[in-house]
């Protein structure tokens, strides 16, 4: 490691030559570490990208851990909600991992990529916490994040693009994953993202970042491949009503206030949980919870008017705080208002629920009191998400 | 079908105790012992032809009361000896009864006596308490509450004292009150007994306060530390408890979610609604039930149960009585605070004391049939001795062994020459030999941060575990261990009250 | 001449209080026996054109309320934040300190990647642990034994305050409270200087060694101070720690107080069981409605108050009050900048706390050179070089370093300290920092070398004590100083004491001194302008 890193205290991506070059505002973010592009040149036509034709982005900095060792798939049973021996070799699952009150301390994509051999992939940090359950366990984990560049190609001409690169993914699946041999390596393509539309991310070594990108790019002109930024991406993640950590909720080890802390009940997250594969941590917590109910609810709000909610405070009847919204956009997909809030579980129907906007208007703040609609998410889910195989264009 | 209503693992007094109470309310109850002979620290051996030695308690402070009766322990053959009075060397002896002693210092111990031994009587009651949660539910408040005003009642100036002095060092205490080096240093030595601390470390007083509810004499059962083992297995036996020997527990089962039963080394395994594991609570958690059924904050915590054993067990066979009078006594070698402070410091970073703290009986002394004719033994327990050696257990035996001898022989001179046999055990011996992790009597450090509630993890402080159909019931439980069954038999009363 | 209260010794928690009770209109005096003000948070000139801290050397405890209420920015007081920090290791090594969490979580990862990740777990167990001893900093303890409504009020809410939190937080922070900060730090870490950087707060100023049960309180004593809201974290205060007590007596100016420093107080004036003032040791008495006592309990009682005039309890109490000291401070001038060859050219970490002490069993070992009664072989030393940051303190280029040494014992062997003690004691911390930064001492102009002899006599400090008492249970809320007498008064009255001795306790908080100042008033009637706890939301 660097002994630089005091006055380079943000990496830089294995893509970073070209998002940089492609950053033309230099708008740049702090992402786990790295330095991450907020919007390339224009979030609208970023977001319209992935909606329209095909976007790239940037996925280095999340957090990846190996797991490998015989008592692999027992390991992560007892560390995540769903059942990790389920899960076929060459297959993806969202999944979410507990402490022992049966709080969420962090969600992800789980790949198995052998009988032996996991990775997740995730937000925040858990070295710690992964190692500690380590114990009693043939398993070994080990923090991959360096190892890895990874991009993430989504849009609904995402298959044609890989098509004229070379990659046959025609006939795979939501949650599946193939390999192909690229440059002097190999390049792992997996049906899966974060922005509610046909798309892929795709897995390789930091060496064939560069070429990766150029590959990508020199194929996919003709369908307009732009790369996009944070901005755009969480946009579309609003639209698909998917949660981030730290945004729409806190793990509950960083959590300095106990009362922050939600259990996957309360983020809507309970359909994980496998009862039947046997114990995980937090179960018995999660077991108690079942039986006397939780003090939060997760809700999709549909907001009258144009106007975004981002920030704002809930209550019932006008007067009483019943929650705040953790994201919120207008969805340009859906010609909606959306937003995705955290409600004391007594008001999850949404029964005489109101937002208190302050809509910030030319320096000085418009305050409205609006009546909101639960609403189930996503709030954009457009069939080509799913169909195999997909469009081709 | 079960075959019996409960299974305890391990046949220490704890084990005993808590079987015998169950057993008398009617329940079935086999109790599983992996040694050859139940007793746990009460047992004894020979360690050189004719020579038998308390394997590691060499005396108590008495059975917890509810415990001697219940089992009508008399009945079944226990008696104690007079007991025992302290005797101080290095210097003229000085022999010590409860708060009576001779000398200057005489009527200021005997003043600070009174006051530590009334606060050991308003908390001897919490030692037969199942500890409190720390939540508003669940809790016994009326008698939590007489408890309190227990306290309360020593009235506002010792109240006072009391709450000043509840975590306060041992060392501030008789440096304030006392002026003899040797008093200071038996109190210093006593409050740090079976510790990993050493005088100057704060929370030790309530170490002294601890063995002071225990009972206040230092007693010996008529016949050996064996005698009391024996009483109590008759005893449970009577109450229709089947105690098996040479069973080693090895694997909890369990069936959805709850425990099942235990598989045994060599044996099938046997089955009941009822699980009480009476030996160290590490060992229960981590080898015995394992992290598959645990949460894994809660199994990572397991680890954090500090277990460091700080005390060595000596046994020597002597051809004759050193000249120290009829030898009935226990004697205390721990010249002053700092001698005893200084016998801790090294053990901090793994290696040996150049001057142990020690005491010591003369077993046969009581019961001359523990040594042949006109012969003795010395049962000692030496401090401090590092639990995690520097440089190797035989290396750091070696060592201890020389400098406990060197230390007696500088107080009873002519000592060494009467050694026929000497033996040793480090704390990584008592750990091998009685299961102790780290070599610690008590199952896990009876330190403030690891009592009460704390004991062993918060989680499984009341005795029963996270897991539904398995409890704890030794000395790694509230309140620690000491040979007096105290631990088993709340536990005990905690199952009854639960089911 | 009489005043409404006289306060004796114009350390920061005298001028705290003394402030406060001029703001609500009292008539107030405070006598100082040294010529300067300060106490223990003094800036001072001992070489030309240098300004030391002498004793305190950093700032975070200090009550944000009372900058405020006292309007200590408008007479001066500006807090810097300091940038950096470094331990040094044995083996040419280093472990840096960064104020970017991610250059910080890079550079502890660098030693051991796990324990990077758990840094962070284990600052917000500690924060936890923090939120919820701050408010209780500026509230005047109860007394568990009294019967008083006040007291089973106060009593109530600090119940209220545990029930706030669920089993598992109580637990873990009663846990906290009575374990070894070595214990603690081995549930989270791996990597020795890891812990061994960790384990400095658990032992500054105090008796304690990492491995004593009780020190992990001591360093949430030192974490639950603020610099602008960022709790936990210290700064430097320009112009010298001085520049606190400078701007309390400009205050105190200010709101009509008055400072009359150079005269020594040799007794208060008791008569008919009440404090009416103080004879000095010139002979002359100032007569006063109220006696504040900013000296620590032993120096107030033991000798400025006739024994006669109080109960034998109390005295006998106060005698057994702890309050050995365990720190003595090297101030050094220096001609240039020390170079440290481990630290790569340009690296911040000089802008911090800088030690040398690579293990938390070099740390113990160093407090059992202290309990045998010698200052500490291979000491702990917290070294600071606060013209690094501050540039008003020396001339341009020169370099004023501070280093706080632990263990030094108030007595060497039982006996006191000699001039040859001392000597050696100072050469042995030089020695020290020569090991890590050769050439070193060839840069030092001056040095002055100060155990807790030097702390007793010129600063007042019984046995050299920084925090005028241990900071150990026995000692703390109810039972500072004496149970029965933890709020403020005294066995006499109208005789008050507001210094450290007192809840919360030591470190340039001031608290003690709001707190007694509030009490004062309280009694006397008379409305407090006085902010409350800013509220930890």
């Amino acid at each position: 490691m660097s002994l630089t890193h005091y006055q380079t205290p943000l990496l830089q991506t294995p893509f970073h030559a070209r998002t940089a070059a492609a950053n033309v505002l230099n708008n740049w973010g702090p992402w786990a570490g790295y330095m991450t592009a907020l919007c390339y040149g224009d979030t609208a036509m970023e977001h319209t990208a992935i909606r329209n034709a095909v976007s790239v982005y940037d996925l280095c900095p999340m957090v990846k851990y190996r797991i490998v060792g015989p008592e692999a798939a027992d390991y992560l049973n007892r560390l995540t909600l769903r059942n990790a021996a389920k899960l076929p070799v060459g297959s993806v699952h969202y999944t979410a991992w507990c402490d022992d009150e049966g709080k969420i301390l962090d969600d992800g994509t789980l790949f198995r990529h052998g009988s032996q051999d996991y990775l997740i992939c995730c937000q925040e940090r858990h070295l710690p916490w992964l190692q500690a359950s380590v114990k009693g366990f043939d398993v070994t984990v080990t923090e991959a994040t360096e190892d890895i560049a990874a991009l993430s190609l989504q849009g609904p001409c995402a298959a044609s693009v890989l098509d004229a690169a070379g990659f046959d993914i025609w006939a795979l699946k939501p949650f599946r994953m193939m390999t192909f041999p690229f440059g002097g390596g190999q390049i792992t393509i997996s049906r899966t993202g974060f922005t509610g539309d046909l798309g892929y991310e795709l897995w390789t070594t930091p060496d064939q970042a560069l070429p990766l990108w150029d590959h990508l790019f020199s194929h996919g002109a003709p369908w307009g491949i732009r790369p996009i930024g944070t901005d755009a991406l969480n946009l579309a993640r609003i639209e698909a009503g998917f949660l981030i950590t730290n945004m729409d909720f806190i793990p509950a080890d960083q959590a300095v206030r106990e009362d922050r802390a939600r259990s996957p009940f309360e983020i809507g997250l309970d359909w994980m949980i496998d009862w039947d594969k046997g114990h995980f941590t937090g179960r018995r917590a999660l077991l108690a919870e079942r039986d006397k109910g939780s003090d939060w609810a997760m809700v999709g709000l549909d907001v009258p008017g144009n106007i975004s909610a981002e920030g704002s405070i809930l209550y019932h009847g006008k007067k009483r705080e019943a929650g705040f919204i953790t994201a919120a956009a207008w969805s340009p997909s859906t010609k909606r208002s959306v937003a995705i809030a955290q409600v004391q579980a007594k008001y999850r129907k949404g029964d005489d629920l109101w937002v208190e906007i302050y809509a910030l208007r030319e320096l000085q703040y418009v305050k409205l009191m609006l009546q909101v609609t639960v609403t189930d998410r996503p709030f954009f889910n457009p069939p080509r998400k799913r169909a195999t195989p997909p469009a081709r264009f | 079908m079960p075959s019996c209503d409960a299974i305890i693992i391990g046949g220490g007094p704890n084990g005993l105790a808590c079987a015998t109470r169950l057993a008398k309310a009617g329940r079935k109850v086999v109790v599983l012992e992996a040694q050859a002979t139940p007793g746990g620290g009460a047992t004894v051996h020979e360690f050189h032809p004719g020579f038998t030695t308390p394997s590691l308690a060499h005396t108590t402070r008495g059975l917890d009361p509810r415990v001697a009766a219940a089992m009508d322990l008399a009945k079944h053959g226990l008696s104690f000896h007079p007991a025992l009075p302290t005797t101080l060397l290095g210097g003229p002896p000085l022999t010590i009864t409860r708060g009576l002693t001779t000398g200057p210092d005489a009527a200021a111990f005997a003043a600070l006596y009174a006051k530590l031994a009334n606060f050991a009587r308003v908390l001897a009651p919490f030692r037969q308490l199942t500890p409190p949660r720390l939540t508003s539910k669940g809790n016994d408040w009326t008698r939590l509450a007489r408890l309190g005003l227990g306290i309360r009642a020593l009235g506002k100036t010792d109240f006072r004292e009391f709450l000043r002095m509840i975590l306060i060092n041992i060392a501030d205490v008789v440096e304030d009150d006392l002026t003899d080096p040797r008093l200071q240093g038996l109190l210093a030595f006593e409050a740090t007994l079976g510790a990993w601390a050493g005088p100057r470390s704060p929370n030790t007083l309530i170490m002294l306060l601890n063995h002071l509810a225990m009972g206040p004499d230092t007693l010996l059962p008529k016949g050996g530390m064996a005698a009391l083992s024996q009483a109590m297995t008759k005893a449970a036996q009577t109450a229709g408890v089947e105690i098996i020997c040479n069973r080693r527990a090895t694997q909890l089962t369990l069936a959805n979610d709850r425990a099942t039963g235990v598989e045994i080394a060599g044996e099938a395994a046997l089955h009941a609604p009822l699980i009480i594991s009476a030996i160290s609570p590490r060992t229960t958690f981590q080898t015995l039930v394992g992290p598959r059924y645990l949460d894994a904050g809660f199994f990572d915590r397991t680890d954090h149960i500090r277990s460091r054993g700080g005390a060595a067990k000596l046994h020597l066979a002597l051809k004759s009585a050193p000249d120290l009078g009829d030898l009935k006594a226990r004697y205390v070698i721990a010249p002053s605070v700092n001698a005893v402070e200084t016998a801790f410091n090294p053990v901090k970073y793994g290696e040996v004391p150049k001057s142990p703290v020690l005491e010591f009986i003369f077993p046969a002394a009581y019961d001359p049939n523990l040594a042949p004719d006109g012969q003795h033994s010395l049962s000692a327990v030496v401090q401090f001795a590092p639990h995690a050696p520097k440089h190797g257990l035989v290396a750091a035996r070696d060592e201890m062994l020389e400098n406990t001898l060197g230390t007696l022989e500088a107080n009873i001179p002519g000592l060494r020459d009467l050694v026929l046999q000497a033996e040793l055990l480090m704390p990584q011996d008592i750990e091998a030999r009685f299961g102790m992790v780290g070599g610690n009597w008590h199952h896990g450090e009876l330190a403030v941060e690891q009592m009460l509630f704390l004991r062993p993890l918060r989680e499984a402080a009341q005795y029963a575990t996270p897991i539904p159909g398995l409890y704890l019931a030794g000395a790694g439980s509230h309140p620690g261990g000491g040979i007096n069954g105290t631990a088993g038999w709340n536990a005990a009363e905690q199952i009854l009250r639960a089911s | 001449m009489s005043y409404d209260a006289l306060i004796i010794g114009a350390g920061h928690n005298g001028l705290v209080t003394a402030c406060y009770l001029a703001r609500a209109g009292m008539k107030v005096c405070v006598v100082e026996k040294n010529d300067w003000v300060g106490g223990a948070a003094v800036s001072r000139s001992l070489y030309a054109g240098f300004t030391y801290s002498n004793c305190s050397y950093v700032s975070s405890l200090f009550r944000p309320e009372i900058m405020r209420d006292l309007e200590l920015p408008k007479h001066g007081l500006q807090i810097l934040p300091y940038e950096g920090g470094a331990v040094f290791t044995e083996d040419g090594g280093y472990l840096g300190m960064f104020r970017d969490h991610d250059a910080n979580r890079r550079e502890f990862a660098r030693h051991s990647p796990r324990d990077a990740e758990a840094y962070d777990r284990y600052s917000r167990d500690i924060m936890r642990f923090c939120r919820f001893i701050r408010p209780m900093l500026m509230r005047t303890p109860p007394d568990p034994s009294s019967f008083r409504p006040r007291d089973i009020a106060e009593l109530i809410w600090l119940g209220r305050k545990m029930g706030e939190m669920s089993e598992r937080q109580l637990a873990e922070m009663i846990r906290f409270w009575t374990m070894s900060i070595s214990d603690f730090l081995d549930e989270y870490f791996e990597h020795p200087v890891i812990k061994a950087y960790l384990a400095v707060s658990a032992i500054i100023g105090t008796a304690l060694g990492p491995m004593s049960p009780g020190s992990a309180y001591v360093l949430l004593h030192h974490y639950m101070g603020d610099v602008d809201g960022n709790v936990g974290a210290w700064g430097f205060a320009r112009g010298g720690m001085g520049s606190i007590t400078q701007a309390l007596a400009k205050s105190l100016a200010a709101s009509g107080g008055e400072v009359r420093a150079g005269f020594g107080v040799a007794q208060v004036l008791v008569q008919g069981g009440r404090a009416v003032g103080v004879t000095l040791e010139n002979g002359n008495e100032i007569r006063a409605k109220r006696v504040i006592s900013n000296m620590d309990v032993k120096r107030t009682f033991l000798k400025h108050v006739p024994e006669s005039d109080l109960p034998g309890d109390f005295v006998k109490r106060v005698k057994a009050f702890k309050i050995r000291g365990s720190s003595g401070k090297l101030n050094i001038a220096l001609d240039a900048a020390p170079e440290f060859p481990a630290l790569p050219k340009g690296a911040p970490n000089l802008k911090g706390d800088l030690h040398f002490t690579d293990s938390i069993e070099k740390m113990e070992r160093a407090y059992d050179d202290w309990k045998s009664g010698h200052f500490s072989r291979d000491p702990f030393q917290d070294v600071m070089i606060p013209t690094m940051i501050d540039p008003t303190m020396t001339p341009p280029g020169k370099h004023f370093m501070s280093c706080f040494v632990q263990y030094a014992p108030p007595k060497i062997a039982g006996g006191e300290w000699t001039d040859a003690d001392r000597h050696a004691f100072g050469q042995t911390c030089l020695d020290q920092i020569e090991r890590f930064s050769p050439g070193f001492k060839n840069k030092v102009l001056h040095v002055e070398v100060r155990t807790p002899r030097e702390l007793e006599a010129e600063v007042g400090l019984t046995e050299g004590n920084i925090f005028q008492g241990e900071l150990t249970f026995d000692q703390l809320l109810f039972n500072r100083p004496v149970p029965g007498y933890a709020q403020y008064r005294s066995p006499i009255k109208d005789l008050w004491i507001c210094g450290s001795s007192t809840h919360p306790g030591g470190g340039v908080m001031g608290a003690p001194g709001r707190n007694a100042a509030a009490e004062v008033l309280r009694d006397a009637k008379l409305p407090a302008k006085m902010s409350d706890a800013y509220a930890v939301l």
